[in-house]
């Protein structure tokens, strides 16, 4: 994906604006890289990285962001999604950036994109080889809810000291009688680091293990980037006698049908009425395309949802 | 104690400055297996900058603690690698802090915080977790419908005793206790000392204890140390020390006890 081996810039003018090529200046984007190399050398690792202000405030994706401008080349085909959707505002900013600062070619389609920022979810679609995943994490440190001191948890990631994370899931099911953590859930990345998987549902967890493509997740604020290479075991950390399990729902996606793929309530009106429907919106439109339709499907006044059309004025409010 | 039995642990010339002042000079000591050791003196001593340092808290300026270790044969605490006095420090050792704030997660229920340990050293069942908390809450006298209660909940002398319950449910060898019935009334503090009394005889632990009082120190210890300013100035038998004292300062010391 890094298609510049040598590291001379590529020419401005084909952005047609002052910027380098994918925003940052060329010895960012090394400097970036050598901390990418690191990550995926110790799979699981928290590398430090001297993260850029980005021209966006923190917490909207800014070590994503300069993941993606790292390891974008001209010949890259980009996707963002949000929430699973890849028509929220976050997802269209962040595709609007790289096309106006590394004039890539952007689509919504999983199956064509070479790289794909993400911040909650990980496609339904099977990733390949040919793939990057790059995630946008709030808080990259595991430990962090049971230990504050960053000098200890380095301490006990350096140590293999990983037995007060079974301490929080000792308390979810001391409290709920289960796991409830349902994202953010801890995983064994390679049987060495604990790591956390950014903010997708523990539904996506294994989804990571032995996956084809390459993950990349970087924290802006916190300055850290980590990896999961292809094919590395990644195990999400549970009780002998309460194993992990992913989230499951009793009705199927109402556009699609699906049964399979992670679901997203809808309130539909003030009188309980409501619908589930796929987070991943590229999964759930290429299925009803093949022809898959779900219960709701018919229904015109949710066309908004399906992002067939703008919304009417007056909405569909029942 | 028969001639062929080893200390357990033994302190050389161990001596403490911070910067100028003296924390602790040159205190030298054996503990032997099952033995319960008491250290007494006024506040300010260095009492307890003796057990940090012995406890591997804290860094001597001089002076050696040699511990044998049941995993790791005979080792110089402070010579040796952090990753083995971490390890000790939660299986062989226990370390019961003056305030249980200092040993216990507020955070987090009485249940997880005695499980603790056992999930550090790999316990992965649930089930058995929760059986041998409840198990130590009953131990120490705490009911076991507080299991799911947090710390922060507990009165002053039930958070001691929970603190007591997280040390030693991985069966230590070895625990340390800085003043554990400070700060607690009379009659806590009894059933605690009482409690206390009864755990180390029946499991065989071996304990270094550091308080100011002296009924504590004659309840619970075999052998005491007296401290002032630093050095210790007497040692021998809890009785022989309390009723027959050589050192002045031990003379005043034990004159000193409230009569009611």
């Amino acid at each position: 994906m890094i298609a510049q081996e040598n590291a001379a810039p590529v020419s401005t003018a084909a952005t047609g604006e002052e910027y380098n090529f994918a925003y940052l200046d060329e010895q960012t984007k090394r400097m970036v890289r050598r901390a990418v190399l690191k990550a995926v050398a110790i799979p699981g690792y928290q590398v430090p990285f001297a993260g850029r202000e980005m021209p966006m405030p923190y917490g909207w994706g800014t070590g994503g962001i300069q993941l993606s401008a790292s390891i974008l080349g001209p010949d890259d085909v980009f996707k963002v999604i949000d929430q699973g959707a890849d028509d929220t505002t976050n997802a269209v900013s962040i595709r609007k950036f790289f096309e106006r600062v590394a004039d890539v070619e952007t689509t919504e389609r999983t199956s064509e994109a070479t790289v794909i920022q993400t911040r909650h979810r990980i496609p339904e679609e099977p990733l390949t080889e040919e793939q990057i995943m790059v995630y946008q994490v709030p808080i990259p440190e595991p430990l962090r809810w049971m230990e504050a001191r960053e000098t200890e948890t380095r301490k006990m990631h350096a140590l293999e000291e990983y037995g007060v994370m079974h301490v929080k899931l000792y308390e979810d099911i001391a409290r709920h009688g289960r796991i409830a953590t349902n994202y953010m859930y801890p995983v064994m990345v390679n049987g060495r680091y604990v790591m956390s998987p950014s903010p997708i549902p523990k539904f996506d967890n294994p989804k990571l293990d032995r996956s084809p493509a390459l993950h990349l997740l970087g924290a802006g604020r916190e300055k850290r980037i980590y990896a999961v290479p292809p094919y590395t075991d990644v195990k999400s950390l549970d009780f002998e006698d309460h194993p992990f399990e992913v989230e499951t729902w009793d009705e199927c996606c109402g556009l699609c049908g699906s049964e399979t793929s992670y679901l997203d309530e809808v309130i539909l009106d003030d009188a309980g009425g409501r619908m589930f429907v796929c987070s991943d919106t590229d999964y759930c439109s290429r299925r009803r395309e093949s022809g898959h339709l779900g219960p709701m499907a018919a229904r015109e006044d949710l066309d908004e949802l399906k992002g067939d059309r703008p919304a009417q004025e007056g909405g569909h409010n029942g | 104690m028969a001639e062929s039995v080893k200390p357990l642990f033994s302190v050389q010339g161990l001596t403490k400055y911070y910067g100028d002042m003296i924390g602790c000079r040159d205190v030298s000591f054996d503990l032997w297996p099952g033995e319960v050791m008491g250290i007494v003196g006024e506040s300010g001593s260095g009492k307890s900058t003796l057990l940090n340092c012995i406890s591997a808290q804290l860094e001597p300026s001089e002076g050696t603690v040699s511990y044998e270790s049941g995993q790791f044969g005979n080792i110089d605490v402070h010579r040796s690698e952090e990753p083995i006095r971490r390890k000790l420090r939660r299986t062989e050792w226990g370390i019961v802090h003056q305030n249980p704030r200092d040993g216990l997660r507020l955070g987090v229920s009485a249940g997880a915080n005695i499980g603790e340990r056992l999930m550090s050293i790999g316990a992965r069942h649930y089930g058995n977790i929760r059986r041998n908390a409840l198990e130590w809450l009953g131990e120490v006298e705490i009911d076991a419908s507080r299991i799911d209660h947090l710390p922060k909940t507990f009165s002053g002398g039930m958070q001691q005793r929970l603190q007591i319950a997280c040390n030693l449910v991985t069966e230590p060898r070895l625990v340390f206790m800085d003043e554990p019935t400070g700060g607690l009334d009379v009659s806590v503090q009894a059933r605690l000392l009482d409690l206390l009394r009864n755990l180390v005889s029946r499991l065989g632990l071996s304990v270094i204890i550091v308080t100011h009082d002296l009924a504590v120190a004659r309840l619970l210890a075999h052998r005491l140390m007296v401290m002032r300013r630093g050095e210790v100035v007497e040692t021998g038998l809890t009785d022989q020390v309390l009723d027959d004292p050589q050192h002045e300062y031990t003379q005043l010391l034990v004159s000193s006890i409230l009569q009611v």
